[in-house]
């Protein structure tokens, strides 16, 4: 590639100390060079805003503008991080303006939301931006006054010295750019924390609530044109020929195409899935037009059989075979049982479980299940693209800008620095918008119908296209000696077409014997990240098993899983464990408090209890179920997290209730289902989702106090609502859930 | 196609479409109103209400031709400067995490607010039950709802 926005550079300023650390960079192009320094005096007008770096823009007439990094999904990283920027810049939060930033990895860094990852990864480098920031305001003044900098102080956005002088940050902010950037600054103490940790209002909230175009849907440009296509109705099956005839009589229809995404051979990057890879394209004026000439398409298909897909991600270079079947759900399901019982890849072993299960005076086995899962997204995908012979503008809702530049350029054949990527406000995206796909599809059907164009997927197209939460299914196993105590622990995960283990997680670390194996089937259903990848279906079967084991032994599930830790924490067994055991035993013992676990007052409620640690944080939930017209609701839940320094704690609060309820959602109604190939669901009249009535009335949520590095809240809280839930099932119906979705009657629930 | 004069947040407006065209697209694609928002397309998620004289509706399933002299108001037309009630509710309680469902929301609830000024949780259940919000702010719209009912709402729709 000629030029690369999305390499870091390796000359750019202050990146040789900060990219050793873990990867991560201050991301920061400061305009301290001599070019910006050129461009300042070029400009030379108070008005122009004086670009201190990436991140913060100050005006001459004292506005400060900061530029979110990361994309917004609704996780609210366009209000949390800029207050982590004006922190340490020490502004006044209600005179701070906030703008999306453009799609450029040098100057606002890996800009990639997922992974829980967006405060974790840009907390330090957002309060080195600030702090730096607010010291070259600061040597401005000392410069301008002729006083020792020491001597300058700050206050909410203004400079003064003790003689009397004061200035506004906007009066010293040209003169500071073009200062020498400081390194090695002191960062607060988070007991002097202004702004971070108070709770602040959704920067956006006023657009949101009165209907602006923000999002990828809202997109419009002149001259725009409105695209579709028609995908194969099953898994496993390709076009084999087109009749456009009818569809080109519609009225507003311009143009019936057939094209490939990805040319034979072509080197897929580790985000790039394609569900279907010959696209069947109807361009044309408006939305409805396309969608009604569509339904006149006349298209055979044909069995697509075995193709190989060549992937050119993490651990090199390699062809992956993707096989031709079309496959239905009972099916899958039998298979997954048959391989099951063969052996696996052995993940992890501590100690010697094989003879503490011959040893063992009672054995608990389950085996638990769970489907595809489609996201949902509110905002069905999009894209907008406008691509010529010279350039590409792209705009629209994706999670990952940086992972789908490169491909985007091999794909047109443009250099990246002729591809500029817009990042709208995305109508969700809990993993889905990271695979970039429909973003390819949208650029190489404008490159095509010469023109700029919007791809719209509708509701069916979206929920049909693949990238599900894969489907699982795991086997536990416990040994327990004639004192009741767990001497061994097995777990063997499988999937479709991946397995959900994490091997160093909880338990593993506190019991002595240990065995974890997975295994894989390989499928043309496309499956991606789905908030909380694989701990969404481990946090609902371990956490189920746990409790089962627990009740097997006689003790409280709470208490139980307390001695567990306290074993990993005291003389933890084996290596590489993930969790820290004071931390997720923090997050139990804060929930079992204010849930009054145990105490009396609350005997109407079935009660059921889940931990877990995923994405660096630890989450705890206490469900209490009601039963209503003899269907079970949850009516109330208790929350506890442990994400370290929370930034924006009502925002946190919103996050994790939102959390709560969507799993519940998904635990009750989640799945997606195929027959021949063919997905069984299609839009919201056959796959349900949790609605106003089904939430919970009530929803506390606590977090542990601590001074600790902030972690991420977008998916830690999900994954253990799952194993609540069915825990408080267990104690309000008498039975034990396995299978996802839980059906506990079948008559009322769907 | 067909000509129609629409009556949108208090203007007349001029389209020519097909009699079929929902009023959604007509919003979106023709008068340049995207607040209204494309979720399902078949009435079941509710990101697509609008108000008809008052009543909030799903649009993506009210063709135009169906409209005649009944006045439409959209999210963009809920309020002069967005300060009606439900939407200084959703502020005040931080409603939004994506916000792609709450323009349908607010409406919703705007129009359940109009004809039943202090609605129970029940009420508030049965009226808002058409509306999903995959990111689960249920809990938020609820406590907003019963904020603008305190707050009393004068009219749900501008005059």
């Amino acid at each position: 590639m000629t030029s690369n926005k999305s390499t870091f550079n390796r000359r750019s300023f202050l990146k040789a100390s900060l990219l050793s650390g873990g990867g991560m960079m201050l991301s920061v192009s400061w305009l301290s060079s001599a070019k910006a320094a050129d461009k300042l005096q070029e400009l030379n007008v108070p008005e122009q805003w004086a670009q201190l770096n990436g991140y913060i823009q100050i005006t001459a007439d004292n506005k400060v503008k900061l530029i979110c990094p990361n994309p917004e999904f609704g996780q609210n990283v366009m209000t949390s991080l800029p207050m982590i920027v004006a922190e340490e810049l020490d502004v006044d939060w209600k005179a701070v303006a906030v703008d999306m930033g453009p799609h450029d990895n040098v100057k606002l860094g890996p800009q990639f939301t997922g992974g829980s990852n967006s405060v974790r990864m840009y907390w330090k480098p957002l309060r080195e931006a600030g702090a730096a920031a607010r010291q070259m305001l600061r040597e401005a003044a000392a410069q301008t006054w002729s006083v020792p900098v020491e001597e300058v102080t700050t206050k909410a956005g203004v400079l003064s010295h003790a003689s009397g002088k004061s200035a506004k940050y906007g009066e010293m902010a040209s003169k500071a750019a073009t200062l020498p950037v400081p390194k090695g600054m002191k960062l607060k103490s988070p007991k002097d924390f202004s702004i971070v940790r108070k709770s602040k209002k959704n920067v956006e909230g006023q657009k949101i609530v009165t209907g602006k175009p923000l999002f990828g849907l809202d997109y419009r440009a002149e001259g725009m044109l409105i695209a579709m296509i028609q995908h194969p109705p099953a898994f496993g099956m390709k076009l084999k020929s087109f009749d456009a005839s009818q569809t080109l009589k519609m009225p507003g229809i311009k143009e019936v195409f057939s094209l490939k995404l990805y040319e034979d051979g072509f080197e897929q990057g580790g985000f790039d899935t394609r569900t279907f890879n010959e696209l069947l394209v109807v361009v044309g004026k408006t939305t409805w037009e396309v969608m009604n000439a569509r339904k006149k398409l006349k298209v055979e298909w044909e069995p697509m059989g075995d193709t190989k897909d060549t992937m050119q991600g993490r651990g090199g270079k390699r062809e992956v075979t993707v096989p031709g079947e079309m496959e239905s759900t009972t099916a899958q399901l039998e298979k997954m049982a048959e391989w099951a019982k063969k052996p696996a890849q052995q993940l992890r072993k501590d100690g010697d479980p094989e003879t503490a299960f011959k040893n063992a005076a009672q054995i608990i086995e389950r085996t638990y299940n769970a489907p595809f899962l489609a996201h949902n997204c509110m905002e069905p995908m999009n894209f907008f693209a406008h691509v010529t012979a010279e350039k590409a503008l792209v705009a629209g809702p994706l999670q990952a800008p940086g992972w789908a530049e490169p491909t985007l350029s091999k794909l047109l054949n443009l250099p990246a620095d002729k591809i500029e990527i817009q990042m709208t406000r995305m109508g969700g995206g809990f993993g889905r918008r990271a695979y970039s796909q429909y973003m390819y599809e949208a650029a190489l059907i404008s490159k095509h119908a010469k023109a700029p164009i919007k791809l719209i997927y509708t509701r069916e197209d979206d929920m049909t296209y693949g990238i599900y939460r894969p489907m699982y299914t795991a086997t536990y196993r416990a040994a327990l000696d004639a004192n009741k105590n767990l001497i061994g622990f097995h777990v063997k995960g499988g999937g479709i077409p991946e397995h959900a283990i994490h091997a160093n997680r909880f338990p593993a670390g506190a019991v002595e014997n240990y065995l974890a194996e997975g295994w894989e089937i390989p499928s043309n259903i496309t499956i991606g990240a789905f908030r909380a990848p694989r701990s969404n279906f481990n946090a609902a079967a371990e956490q189920s098993f746990l409790d089962e084991v627990a009740e097997a032994m006689g003790k409280d599930p709470i208490e139980f899983r307390l001695d567990l830790l306290k074993r990993a924490k005291e003389a933890p067994v084996g290596k590489n464990n993930e969790y820290d055991a004071d931390r997720y035993a923090g997050v139990l013992t804060l929930v079992r408090d204010k849930s009054a676990w145990n105490k009396p007052g609350n005997e109407k409620y079935h009660r059921g209890v889940a931990a877990y640690f995923c994405h660096n944080s630890y989450a705890a939930h206490v469900v209490d179920m009601v039963t209503r017209d003899g269907v079970p609701y949850v009516e109330r839940v208790f929350s506890a997290m442990d994400c370290g320094i929370v930034i924006n704690p009502d925002a946190a609060t919103n996050m994790v209730q939102g959390a709560v309820v969507d799993g519940i959602g998904n635990a009750f109604y989640g799945a997606l289902t195929h027959k021949n190939g063919a997905a069984e669901q299609s839009n919201f009249h056959n796959y349900r989702m949790i609605r106003h009535n089904e939430a919970p009335k009530k929803i506390e949520v606590h977090f542990v106090q601590n001074d600790l590095d902030p972690t991420g809240l977008g998916e830690p809280p999900f994954p253990p609502v799952f194993g609540a839930v069915a825990n408080a099932l267990y104690k309000t119906t008498g039975k034990r859930q396995y299978n996802q979705p839980f059906k506990t009657d079948p008559g009322k629930r769907i | 196609m067909a000509t129609y004069n629409l009556k949108v947040n208090g203007k007349t407006r001029r389209v020519e479409v097909d009699p079929a065209t929902p009023v959604l697209w007509v919003l979106r694609d023709h008068l340049d109103l995207p607040g209204t928002k494309y979720g399902c397309g078949i009435a079941q998620c509710g990101a697509c209400k609008v108000h008809l004289d008052g009543v909030a509706v799903p649009s993506c399933q009210l063709p135009v031709s169906a409209v005649g002299n009944q006045a439409i108001t959209t999210i963009e037309g809920l309020s002069a400067t967005g300060n009606h009630p439900v939407q200084k509710a959703w502020l005040e309680h931080d409603v939004a995490q994506c916000g792609y469902c709450q323009a349908g929301q607010i409406m919703s609830a705007a129009s359940l607010l109009k004809s039943n000024p202090k609605p129970t949780d029940a009420d508030i259940d049965a009226a808002m039950s058409g509306n999903i919000c995959r990111c689960g702010t249920y809990l938020r719209i609820k406590e907003a709802i019963k904020s603008a009912a305190k707050e009393g709402t004068s009219s749900s729709t501008r005059k």
